[in-house]
């Protein structure tokens, strides 16, 4: 029989402690509410079906769901592709110095509140912006780009590009630079390099830096409401819309309960995806 | 171990006793002016210095403010905090009668009141302040309404003088909802040509559902207060569906080329009151604050109000503006022979006033503005 270890126990237990007071316990109350009614305003304690019968039923769901998907989606795939030459530069081509301060400076932004970082993009994106001011000097737009989707992925990268470049400077970082060389000895193409040896080498990293920029944007309730006009809304402000409607939160935990089955699935998909081992050939 | 010997002498004791009285002197001096403290449940700015500064300094009072937007919200307020929690309710007119029916609020005494300064008899009896039997329960304290609200610079006051404007070309993509179904859902009924907007049947519903879905392609975004405001200032927003002179005014006042006009098929009036909570331990000190918010200073603040204009609801109160703020009072049209005074606009027929949905629920209501957001 195994022996309980009780400094390994020591260890553990605080993050055991603090996951279920403030994960788990607050997950268990979201589903067990999705099952409660509201009457005169108040919530009642029952187990009822009626906010998930409500709530899956209306078209308006679903469409809000596969937006903040798609929204969610490109924003992870945009941040990635956009920081990747910046992140394999810092990586590959600056010393170490020079990275340590690139690092620290992409840190920096997180000093300030997100939500004056969004704000600060009205002044940039408005149709009297600056943006806007600079096109005008060879006769283009004025363009749209405030209140529309356009406007949502800006602040969605805001919140996500620096967090992305960061993890994927590190996973490069921690690439064994002979294997570039061997490749680029043996013949590689820059692009063949990057294709068959730095992705694969660092794929466990890439993943989990667009995993984060797809979790941090599915949920954002910032960038789509003040850059995307709420027009259309996503998930995060279908729950500010339901609770402000007759205090529905039983309603609003169904939407809850529907994104984290969501980043549940997606995460576990791409944590699999990520440590699966290359078949042999 | 020390040889130190505690001893008290007279002479050490009637120092000791001084300076103890000089050092404590400020604290009894401040327990003994206790500021009382009334809570009021409000919209953002009701509870401010510049409404209730002087109110507080003369009767050594504090207000701590708990704002709410939306009436679901300041029900939600009442029924999620303990009793007590609340002393003052300010509240719009069509939620109110909520407050009656859930017996929340104090009933008041009409006597109290100079019901016949009022500038117009509708306020003398306004629905929902006043239960079936005759007992009145809130006080109409201020009103605005809503219409047409556009940027100068694109539509002239005649072009914006109805609700199909929204429609026009020039503003695809310019038109913006302040995010609430009541007033935008409203304003589409009026349109539809509903005597009593809010109290349609259900082919009148689905009309006015088809022609706020038809609105779609020109809509630009759906915003809070923060929103609205940036969105109009910027120009982002060319006109705006749902808000009137309480949110152009502010900016107005600002020098921005906006400006609401109620337009020809009517506007809507946003009716304010305040009730005292039923729980309320300092009752006497409520309604000493609602006589001031009825008293000619009381009523003049309330239309200057920095967090949003409203109309003053007394005689009394509009001459006092018209006195000491003659530019405001022009600005906002509370001038006797003005065409857009809001009592001869509700004199002409041309003002309903805002109610919850009469033969659908709210949430009907409701369900369908995020079908429309989703569209």
């Amino acid at each position: 029989m195994r022996r309980l270890n009780a400094y390994a126990l020591t260890f553990r237990l605080p993050i055991i402690i603090w996951q279920a007071l403030f994960f788990i316990g607050p997950l268990i109350f979201v589903v067990a509410m999705s099952f409660f009614v509201v009457k005169n305003y108040r919530m009642v304690e029952t187990f009822e079906l009626t906010s998930w019968a409500k709530m899956i039923s209306r078209d308006y769901v679903w469409s809000a769901y596969r937006y903040t998907l798609v929204m969610a989606g490109s924003a992870a795939a945009i941040a990635s592709i956009l920081a990747f030459p910046a992140a394999w530069f810092l990586a590959f081509r600056c010393s170490a110095r020079a990275r340590q301060v690139a690092l620290l400076l992409l840190i920096v932004p997180f000093f300030t509140s997100y939500l004056v970082r969004t704000f600060s993009w009205y002044t940039i994106l408005a149709e009297a912006g600056v943006l806007n001011g600079g096109f005008a000097l060879f006769g283009l737009g004025p363009f749209k780009m405030l209140n529309t989707p356009f406007g949502t992925l800006v602040g969605y990268l805001t919140l996500v590009l620096p967090l992305v470049m960061i993890l994927q400077t590190v996973t490069m970082a921690n690439i064994d630079t002979r294997l570039v060389q061997a490749a680029r000895n043996l013949g590689c193409t820059p692009a063949r390099t990057i294709w068959s040896v730095i992705l694969p080498a660092g794929k466990t990293g890439f993943v989990i830096a667009a995993l984060f920029a797809f979790i941090l944007s599915f949920g954002d309730f910032v960038a789509p409401f003040y850059l995307g006009g709420s027009n259309p809304p996503t998930m995060p402000i279908l729950i500010i819309d339901t609770t402000k409607a007759g205090q529905q939160w039983p309603r609003a935990a169904v939407v809850a309960v529907m994104m984290m089955l969501t980043l549940f699935s997606i995460a576990f998909a791409a944590i699999v995806y990520s440590y699966r081992k290359r078949a042999s050939r | 171990m020390s040889n130190t010997k505690f001893t008290l002498t007279k002479r050490s004791f009637l120092k000791t006793g001084l300076a103890s009285v000089a050092v404590s002197a400020p604290f009894v001096n401040r327990a003994w002016a206790q500021t009382t403290e009334l809570t009021m449940l409000g919209w953002y700015g009701t509870a401010e210095p510049d409404m209730v500064g002087a109110f507080e300094e003369a009767n050594n009072v504090k207000f701590i403010p708990k704002y709410y937007a939306g009436g679901d919200n300041m029900l939600a307020a009442l029924a999620q905090n303990p009793p007590g929690t609340f002393d003052i309710i300010h509240t719009d007119a069509e939620y109110a009668k909520l407050l009656v029916a859930n017996d929340l609020v104090l009933q008041l005494d009409p006597e109290d009141y100079a019901f016949d300064d009022l500038l117009h008899d509708d306020f003398k009896k306004f629905a929902g302040h006043w239960d079936a039997s005759g007992n009145l329960y809130s006080l109409i304290t201020r009103f605005g309404h809503l219409g047409v609200s556009y940027n100068k610079e694109t539509l002239t006051a005649e072009e914006a003088a109805t609700y199909d404007i929204f429609w026009d070309e020039r503003l695809t993509g310019k038109v913006g909802h302040f995010d609430w179904h009541l007033p935008s859902l409203g304003q589409m009924s009026l349109l539809m040509g509903n005597a009593s907007p809010f109290d349609i049947d259900a082919a009148a519903w689905q009309a006015v559902q088809d022609k706020t879905l038809s609105l779609k392609p020109q809509v630009g975004g759906y915003f809070d207060f923060g929103g609205t405001f940036s969105g109009l200032k910027n120009g982002e927003m060319l006109a705006m569906v749902g808000i009137g002179d309480w949110v152009t005014g502010i900016l107005e006042r600002d020098g921005a080329p906006v400006s609401s006009v109620v337009p020809k098929e009517g506007g809507i009036q946003w009716t304010e009151s305040y009730s005292i909570a039923k729980t309320s331990n300092k009752a006497d000190l409520a309604l000493k604050y609602l006589d001031y918010t009825m008293s000619p200073e009381g009523q003049v603040k309330t239309a200057q109000m920095l967090g949003y204009p409203g109309h003053a609801v007394t005689k009394a109160g509009r001459a006092l503006l018209n006195e000491v703020d003659p530019a405001e009072a022009a600005r906002s049209h509370q001038v006797d022979g003005d065409p857009q005074d809001p009592i001869t606009l509700i004199n002409e027929g041309r003002i309903k006033y805002r109610d919850i949905p009469v033969q659908q629920t709210l949430e009907d209501w409701n369900d369908f503005w995020s079908e429309y957001k989703n569209a």
